[in-house]
């Protein structure tokens, strides 16, 4: 085990050495598309009172945030303020990027991990019984709802869950983070309100996953060391959890990885289909209102957790895999 | 190894979810009877007035000097009267009530209401409601209670503008106003105090029981903001709301049920087509004529208004004390007229079904902001108006920057409109030294009658020849015809049965947390 490690540190330290040139390179290309873009975002900030305030009173607001300063500028003054630990202002939220990010960061986190945790558990389980009988009912059954699903868009679902479990029988609230009328956040009134968005966002994300875990291990269960198993009289779960998911899983982490992004993306329309106040609505906001500072920050902060993310399916891999050598 | 990961990931989210949520309780549920949960879309970015909260009064939150009653007459707020205005119009005069405290118990002065509207004028400050105030060149505070405001020329409908939440200057003063955290836990003088506000899901206010204007009937408000209009209809329906505004057509959908009532609300809130004066086209007074005739406007509030509308002739509402009977037109169209207004204008039937005026067919594009489908809807059904009467307009969706850069040549679908005064918005939107000023007059429309009329409707203090001023603003707009004015909006809310104390009132365009059918709720009871 410690013999498959060793050099991981220098794989971090390679990893880290190249995400500082990658970080840096996505906030240029971030203020770069900032500058071609024509929205003006004084403008945006005054919203309808855009239509009734004088252009000198706009020109003078643009003059306060500094926005009609040459792009080398206003790159280097925030490249200066990120140094000193400042995220800048949101001109979108009317708060300080950092605490933007604070407050809601969390439960965009929270809602993603445990959506991917279930469609983790749920597709490997339900994959590997389904390629265990192939062609059963089971496996019929399942390939069916995976590829209604699939075609199902996530706000949708959203929509549909929310008219039967909310609506119809009552059981689940309909959205938001707690009870409208509840003081703070408990946690199982949180716990009670994030069952359905963090269900339905794994549903969304499930058929990809249960697919793939399923032709996956199909396919193994004919490979040659398999075949052996088998002709050792190895019970059947053995073959099949042991033997046959262990080999299947390998691309699948890679496949995870990749998968990160549609996960946030996913995250952000179930984020507004259940009024959860995460990272998903000010995102689009942000966008729409041209608030650079919010938007480089969310980009580098997604940037930084892709480039998290890969260096732990390579780890992942590593572990998993005796023929890779991280040292190698 | 490999079937250990879900694990783990489920412990880190696990240990996630025990860090993010805090150990408080989430009761309240025993004073639930006495908390009304309201949901709107409308989220205000932040709470500080100088910074374009509420700055028509009715913020829950704050009052200013002058309050609006059911009607939106004057009635005196923090002063102890209305205030008075100087023979020449020049100096306005405020006394304060006695006794008033902040939420934080310090007393009001008449150094908050100079801190208040000093911070508005000021560059440094992003208030976007400082044009509102340019014709204030000062305002000081000779003694603790009166406040004295000197403006630079007479300016009639001033106290308008008095609406406006005062703020402490102790919790300002020296603070940096655009990034004070006072903009997200304000302190003001209103029925409520702010307890928490979390953006994005909901501010929850408690009574401010020592309220100058009498205890609130109830102990806490919940305004929910939900983004999207299904959803709130969803949770309306779901019992978790006393009141929400919705969609016409999402409200109307509780028409029919039981427990529920649909308020359909006037407002000065005013949707119509800009018409350039410098387009070959729309700038034809035969052409806006015909517009003007063929548009069905009943057709319109029907269908695509769900029928939550009034016709619109002109920029001052039916429900103003200003509105002018004889500029209003006919609802329904009148293809006979408008067919009638393009041959005595020379345009002449084409071949293809367009008419056309030596050599100039009578073809022209309108422009819509593409995310507002109301306004698409409404360019839309202008769109096929105008073709039964051989008028091609070839509607073009687009982003405000897109627009800008051809505001005086294309026709736009615009929208404007306040319930308090006439000189509000349409002294900048018709006034002949306005035009091509960004939102202002784009159309360049020029008109002395009607810049006459705009510039007595400020000057005059005597409300009758203020009356006089505006209806002739209003005919010659229905004379010239420079834009084409087709409803106004109705707001629509759903509110619960068991609610008691709703007395809608007419709403500006703005109306989220502040000035929104809720705007009395510190007297809602249930019954």
């Amino acid at each position: 085990m410690s013999r498959r490690f060793a050099g991981a540190g220098r794989v971090v330290r390679r990893r880290l050495l190249v995400a500082v040139p990658i970080l840096v390179l996505t906030s240029i290309g971030m203020f770069a598309l900032g500058a071609a873009s024509p929205i003006d975002p004084a403008k945006q900030y005054a919203g309808s009172a855009a239509f009734t305030a004088n252009p000198e009173v706009l020109a003078q607001i643009r003059a306060n945030w500094g926005v009609d300063d040459p792009l080398p500028v206003q790159y280097l003054r925030w490249i200066g303020n990120l140094l000193r630990g400042d995220l800048g202002w949101s001109t979108s939220r009317h708060e300080p990027v950092a605490s933007v990010i604070a407050a809601r960061a969390g439960w965009t986190l929270l809602v993603v991990s445990l959506a991917l945790a279930i469609v983790l558990l749920a597709s490997l389980l339900l994959g590997a019984l389904a390629a265990y009988r192939r062609n059963g009912i089971f496996d019929r059954t399942l390939r069916a709802a995976a590829y209604a699903v699939e075609a199902m868009p996530v706000f949708w679902i959203g929509l549909a869950s929310i008219a039967v479990f909310a609506l119809a029988l009552g059981w689940l609230p309909a959205g938001g983070l707690t009870d409208v009328t509840a003081s703070g956040t408990g946690f199982g009134d949180v716990a009670h309100h994030l069952v359905l968005p963090v269900l339905v966002l794994a549903i969304s994300q499930a058929p990809w996953f249960v697919l793939f875990v399923r032709d996956g291990v199909a396919d193994s269960l004919r490979d040659d060391h398999v075949l052996a198993a088998r002709a050792r009289g190895l019970p059947g779960r053995t073959i099949l959890f042991g033997h046959a998911l262990r080999t299947a899983l390998l691309p699948f982490l890679t496949l995870i990885g990749t998968h990160l992004p549609e996960l946030v993306g996913g995250a952000i329309l179930v984020e507004t289909v259940f009024s959860l106040p995460g990272l998903g609505g000010v995102t689009v906001q942000a966008a729409l209102g041209s608030d650079f500072p919010l938007l480089a920050a969310i980009t580098l902060l997604t940037t930084a957790a892709v480039l998290t993310a890969n260096l732990a399916t390579d780890l992942a891999y590593a572990a998993a895999d005796p023929r890779i050598r991280l040292d190698a | 190894m490999i079937r250990r990961v879900p694990a783990v990931l489920v412990a880190c989210a696990l240990a996630l979810a025990a860090c993010s949520t805090s150990p408080t309780t989430s009761g309240a549920a025993a004073s639930a009877d006495r908390t009304f949960v309201v949901a709107t879309a409308g989220e205000p970015d932040t709470l500080n007035p100088v910074l374009n909260y509420g700055v028509d009064g009715a913020s829950l939150i704050f009052d200013g000097l002058v309050a609006r009653d059911a009607g939106n007459a004057l009635v005196p707020g923090l002063a102890a009267a209305l205030p008075t205005v100087s023979p020449d119009g020049k100096t306005v005069t405020a006394t304060l009530r006695d006794g008033i405290a902040f939420h934080d118990g310090s007393p009001l002065t008449s150094a908050d209401v100079v801190f208040t509207y000093q911070a508005i004028l000021d560059p440094k400050v992003d208030s976007v409601i400082r044009s509102d105030l340019e014709m204030l060149a000062s305002v000081t505070a000779p003694d603790p209670k009166t406040v004295v405001f000197t403006l630079k020329y007479a300016y009639a409908p001033f106290l308008q503008r008095l609406a406006l939440g005062i703020v402490p200057a102790a919790a300002l003063q020296g603070t940096d106003v655009n990034q004070a955290d006072f903009n997200r836990k304000p302190i003001g003088t209103g029925p409520y105090k702010v307890e928490s506000w979390t953006p994005g899901d909901k501010l929850v206010l408690a009574a401010n029981d020592t309220y100058f204007g009498g205890k609130p009937a109830n102990a806490k408000v919940v305004v929910a903001f939900v983004a999207d209009d299904n959803v709130r209809a969803q949770r309306m329906r779901a019992g978790e709301f006393d009141a929400a505004e919705l969609a016409p057509k999402l409200a109307a959908g509780f028409d029919s049920v039981g427990g529920y009532q649909v308020h359909r609300v006037d407002s000065a809130d005013y949707r119509g087509v800009m018409l350039p004066m410098g387009n070959p086209v729309t700038g034809d007074l035969a052409v806006r004529k015909a517009l003007n005739a063929a548009v069905d406007r009943t057709a319109m509030i029907g269908g695509v208004l769900g029928g939550a509308g009034e016709p619109a002739y002109g920029p001052v509402p039916p429900t103003s004390e200003f509105a002018e009977p004889a500029a209003a037109g006919r609802p329904a169209a009148d293809a006979v007229a408008a067919t009638a207004a393009l041959d005595a204008g020379g345009w002449a039937a084409g071949g293809d079904g367009i008419r056309a005026k030596g050599g100039q067919r009578a073809a022209f594009t309108l422009m819509y902001p593409a995310t507002d489908s109301l306004r698409k809807e409404l360019a839309l059904a202008v769109t096929a108006d105008a073709k039964k009467v051989g008028i091609e307009i070839k509607p073009e969706g687009l982003t405000w920057d897109a627009i800008d850069t051809r505001i005086s040549q294309d026709a736009l679908l615009m929208g404007f409109g306040t319930p308090y005064d006439p000189d509000f918005t349409s002294y900048k939107l018709f006034s002949s030294q306005f035009a091509g000023q960004g939102y202002f007059n784009p159309g360049h429309y020029k008109s002395p009658v009607v810049d006459k009329a705009l510039q007595d409707g400020r000057d005059l203090a005597d409300p009758a020849a203020r009356k006089a001023a505006y209806s002739s603003f209003q005919k010659q707009l229905a004379t010239d015809l420079p834009w084409l004015f087709l409803a106004y909006l109705k707001h629509t809310y759903v509110v619960k049965d068991a609610v008691n104390g709703v007395q809608p009132r007419v709403e500006a365009h703005e109306h989220d947390v502040a000035n929104s059918i809720w705007w009395n709720i510190n007297t809602w009871k249930r019954k």
